[in-house]
């Protein structure tokens, strides 16, 4: 008994001990470093996609420091695995911010990822990059969402169909979880509201991973035959898309009778792909890989020379975190320190090249002001650019498509708003930031 | 004599003059090819259309290059060429005076500039040039181009290709075509003509055209024409969409079927829940990757390859995860879970390291690829025709080797009863080892089939082992039958729920279905009887 209370004493001791070196080197390392924060899956479902990200970040943390860091302190960056699992995601960005103490993070893919983190970036006034397109309806405080609101993929891409191709009757074709409902919910108000009649929408909800189209493309095929221009407003998520195109190409659809727009296939998706019966297929991104800049093209060397394998391809989310590290370096740098609130305002209004041309500028309600390009699907797995916008279409996080929120503003820079969920007809500000 | 050298003189003659034709020729036609390039794509479909009207004969090769997205400029004088593939180079021929130019590399050409409208404009214009083709499919498969936007312009060839057409099935799809264009006309006669010969034809697109043209039409006769011939088209597609429906359901089975026959050897034999049986079905088809990189001019073949490929790759797995976990834990069905699944984790993350978390991309070889057009209303995509053959032809395999083999004997036996079998000599612990590798050498071989119709990603597994399970469980462990039953009955079932209710409450309700007929009947569909079931 006694050798036992002896050795839990010790015990307690060495905690403590151990406990108040690795606060003192916690202390040493924040007065050498600044901390950046990487939040994407490396394992399960998610990693196919995020991994590329986490590498994006590091090459951005590895070129900044060969520059000389920031303020004079070369940045760390500290990568942490929520292995595709959403509330790992908010343990582990808890753990970004109270043990590790970084200055910012970039992270999360799915919205649910998102939807889980939110809450300790809040409580915590932590600061989160986001860079993938979403389905809006959302703007917190502590985040900045660098990708794509609804109005600038989704809406301009069915414009684009409507206006330049005549389409007539659309298939809203979807995986069944939050952004495509969402999305098709904006879609099917927007189509309506340009006269599109009901019967000439059809939406299609389908499982995740989904694997045997055969049915839905026939009906898509029967649905396309009513003589009238038919396209697929695609929010297929990722695995779903290679048998869904392979099944359009052997029922022999092709992208001349019946387009198909993604939202959810870059580059990155496409070279796991066959791309021989995708040809013509088209997509809507902010980015693509074949846009001719000079920006670009130093870019995709940047990345070949990081990655160390010249095949790799980037995409539209590692645009949205260039964009959006970019802007937070920048913005370190006017505020002259890390703290949150000083970067927060700092950002406002900052602008970045985008790698497409054109500029990219943070607004008030934490998203960009993004070009909007249309591309067809090449065989080589890159895009084409059939149409773009003429300038940069500023980022809403409330759709102005449905009726609930239309009403509402997001604006963290007017005192009078200072508010994420702003309801212009009452004059509130919801109790939720987002 | 002289008259044979009178004919040279002429054929001579002849030839000069048509060589000098063709060279003022070449200006027309050499001037609009040049206008090809760039990246003005609404001035290039005026510019194809000129093309085709100029009835050159250089015309239909350049608009089908087009149509293929295969036209190429080269970058040195902005020449227009085809491109043909030799030895790993280009073979560049010109455009307009058909010269050979030799070889070059992909990087000293650039692709001329398509889109869809320009893409699907082309292909109507070729359409009607093929009118002329001398082979019957591709003159069908023109008519039903043409059938997509009719247009008074394709009249003239229609008629003529008509007077001059003998097989009974092609000109009745080509007088379908030229009615489809006179539907329109302001005769009632004409009207009443058209409506009649697209009688009994079968398409998705004559049902819409006479659908469309019901709405408009004033003549009571006409009307009464179109509802009859519609009616008739409206039963034949009744009866083609069950048929589609069936062989639907039945690929979708012979799917399942697939992935669990393996499992229905491995489970439903040994008694093993081997949760990385799905794993084992990925590495099938990284198999099949693997192979079309070590033969990548031989695509056609490579799944012939693939098969035995797979069953060894993934049977050997199969036998070291035996000898190497499973042996120490029979009759410990928890513990073996939480083994195997550990198993498929550490697949998982392998194939994750060694070919990237991304997914491959394997390709469809060109015999899988397509559909056979029965008609109009029903097609049958190939994969899927092979895919249930290759099923079901796996599956009577596996049953020969078990029925009336020796190995199939003493596999029978260790199962049946493991005491007597090993007092009566058999080597049970090989005889375990070479069943859970048969098993997982089957779930290889699907793995080849899926890699046709899915991803091949680290995940590949994990969206089958469910399924898998299912099957096997529904259809009485134990019980090859069973599962063959099983899986199709589910396939078909799930197809013709889909219609009526969309895929995510299609698939809730079969697991419905399944939870009710198991409360009902635990040992499945086919149970097992006699003093070897287990309590």
């Amino acid at each position: 008994m006694k050798i036992t209370k002896r050795a839990w004493l010790k015990a307690v001791q060495g905690a403590a001990v151990a406990a108040s070196l690795s606060l003192v080197s916690g202390i040493v390392q924040a007065a050498d470093t600044i901390k950046v924060g990487v939040l994407h899956s490396l394992s399960g479902t998610m990693a196919i996609s995020e991994t590329t990200l986490k590498d994006t970040v590091l090459m951005l943390v590895e070129e900044q420091n060969k520059k000389g860091g920031l303020l004079g302190k070369k940045l760390e960056a500290v990568v942490v695995d929520p292995a595709s699992n959403w509330p790992l995601f908010a343990e582990k960005a808890k753990e970004l911010l109270e043990k590790e103490k970084v200055d910012v993070m970039f992270g999360c893919w799915t919205s649910v990822s998102r939807k889980s983190v939110l809450p300790v970036v809040e409580s915590l006034n932590g600061l989160l990059f986001y860079p993938v397109q979403y389905e809006g309806e959302e703007s917190s405080k502590n985040v900045f969402y660098t990708g794509a609101a609804p109005n600038q993929q989704a809406i301009p891409a069915v414009d684009y169909l409507m206006n330049d191709v005549g389409v007539k009757r659309w298939v809203l074709a979807g995986t069944d979880y939050v952004y495509p409902r969402t999305t098709n919910k904006i879609l099917e108000a927007y189509l309506k509201s340009k006269g599109v009649a009901a019967a000439d929408i059809m939406i299609n909800y389908t499982p995740f991973g989904h694997s045997d189209w055969q049915t839905i493309v026939s009906d898509i095929k029967k649905f396309g035959a009513a003589g009238k221009k038919t396209a697929v407003v695609s929010t297929i998520n990722g695995d779903a898309n290679v048998p869904f195109y392979k099944e359009l190409a052997n029922q022999g659809v092709s992208a001349e009778d019946i387009p198909v727009v993604a939202f959810s296939v870059g580059e990155e998706e496409l070279s796991g792909f066959d791309t021989k019966p995708l040809v013509g297929h088209l997509a809507a991104w902010n980015y693509f890989m074949s846009a001719e800049s000079a920006e670009n093209d130093a870019f995709i060397k940047q990345w070949h020379a990081f990655i160390k394998d010249t095949k790799r391809v980037t995409n539209d989310p590692m645009e949205a975190t260039y964009i959006g590290f970019t802007m937070w370096a920048k913005a370190v740098e006017k505020a002259k320190t890390t703290k949150v609130d000083d970067v927060r305002k700092a950002i406002y209004g900052i602008e970045v090249p985008n790698l497409t041309g054109g500029t990219a500028k943070m607004l008030p309600n934490h998203h960009l002001t993004k070009p909007v390009l249309i591309g067809e699907i090449q065989e080589d797995g890159q895009f084409q650019t059939v149409w773009q916008t003429d300038g940069e279409v500023p980022g809403d996080a409330w759709t102005d498509f449905l009726p609930e929120s239309k009403k509402i503003v997001a604006d963290w820079q007017d005192p009078k708003i200072m508010c994420g969920n702003y309801n212009t007809e009452t004059k509130t500000c919801s109790g939720q930031n987002y | 004599m002289i008259r044979y050298f009178l004919n040279i003189v002429f054929m001579l003659a002849f030839a000069l003059s048509g060589v000098q034709f063709a060279q003022a020729d070449d200006d027309a036609f050499g001037q609009l090819v040049e206008q090809l390039g760039g990246s003005n794509l609404r001035n290039k479909v005026q510019v194809i259309e000129q093309i085709a009207a100029l009835e050159d004969e250089r015309a239909l090769p350049v608009l089908e290059a087009l149509m293929n997205n295969a036209l190429y400029q080269r970058k040195s004088d902005n020449q227009f060429v085809f491109a043909a593939d030799e030895d790993k180079q280009l073979r560049l021929t010109s455009v307009v005076s058909g010269e050979d130019l030799g070889l070059a590399s992909s990087r000293d050409v650039r692709k001329v500039i398509t889109n869809n409208s320009l893409r699907s404009q082309t292909r109507t214009l070729v359409a009607v040039t093929r009118l002329h083709s001398k082979k019957n499919e591709v003159k069908l498969a023109a008519v039903s181009e043409l059938l997509k936007s009719p247009d008074a312009s394709f009249l003239a060839p229609l008629d003529a290709a008509i007077a001059e057409e003998k097989n009974p099935s092609v000109l009745k799809a080509l007088q379908v075509a030229r009615g489809a264009i006179l539907l329109g006309n302001e005769s009632e006669v004409e009207r009443l003509k058209a409506v009649k010969a697209m009688d009994g034809y079968n398409s998705k697109q004559v049902l819409t055209l006479l659908q469309a043209q019901l709405d408009v039409e004033s003549s009571e006769l006409v009307r009464k024409e179109i509802n009859d011939v519609l009616g008739g088209l409206k039963r034949a597609e009744t009866g083609y969409k069950f048929v589609e429906d069936l062989f639907f359901g039945l690929s979708l089975g012979s799917v399942l079927l697939l992935a669990a026959v393996g499992l229905a050897i491995t489970f439903g034999v040994m008694g093993v829940i081997n949760m990385a049986h799905g794993e084992m079905i990925m590495l099938g088809a990284y198999t099949t990757y693997v192979v079309q990189l070590l033969m990548p001019n031989h695509i056609e073949a490579s799944l012939i390859v693939a098969v035995p490929a797979a069953f060894l790759v993934a049977g050997l797995m199969g036998v070291i995860i035996e000898r190497g976990v499973i042996r120490f834990l029979y009759g410990r069905p928890l513990e073996t879970l939480l083994a195997t699944f550990g198993i498929s984790l550490i697949l998982q993350q392998l194939v994750r390291s060694v070919f990237s978390p991304l997914n491959r991309s394997v390709i469809t070889p060109q015999w899988m690829s397509g559909s056979w057009e029965i008609n109009g209303f029903l097609s049958l995509t190939y994969n899927r025709m092979y895919i249930v053959l290759f099923a079901l032809a796996v599956l009577f395999g596996l049953m020969l080797l078990l029925k009336k083999s020796y190995f199939g004997l003493q596999m029978r036996a260790v199962t049946q009863n493991r005491a007597m079998a090993s007092s009566m000599g058999i080597r049970t612990g090989w005889v375990d080892a070479m069943t859970f590798g048969l098993g997982s050498g089957i779930a290889g071989i699907a793995g080849v089939a899926l890699s046709q119709l899915t991803n091949v990603g680290p995940n590949l597994g994990q969206s089958y082992i469910i399924d898998s399970f299912m099957v096997v469980v529904f259809g009485g462990v134990g019980n090859l039958w069973g599962t063959f039953v099983a899986a199709m009955g589910l396939g078909v079932a799930n197809k013709f729920i889909e219609p009526l209710s969309g895929a995510v409450l299609a698939k809730i309700l079969i697991l419905v279905f399944i939870i009710m007929f198991i409360q009902r009947r635990p040992r499945g569909l086919f149970a097992l009887k006699g003093r070897f079931v287990e309590g």
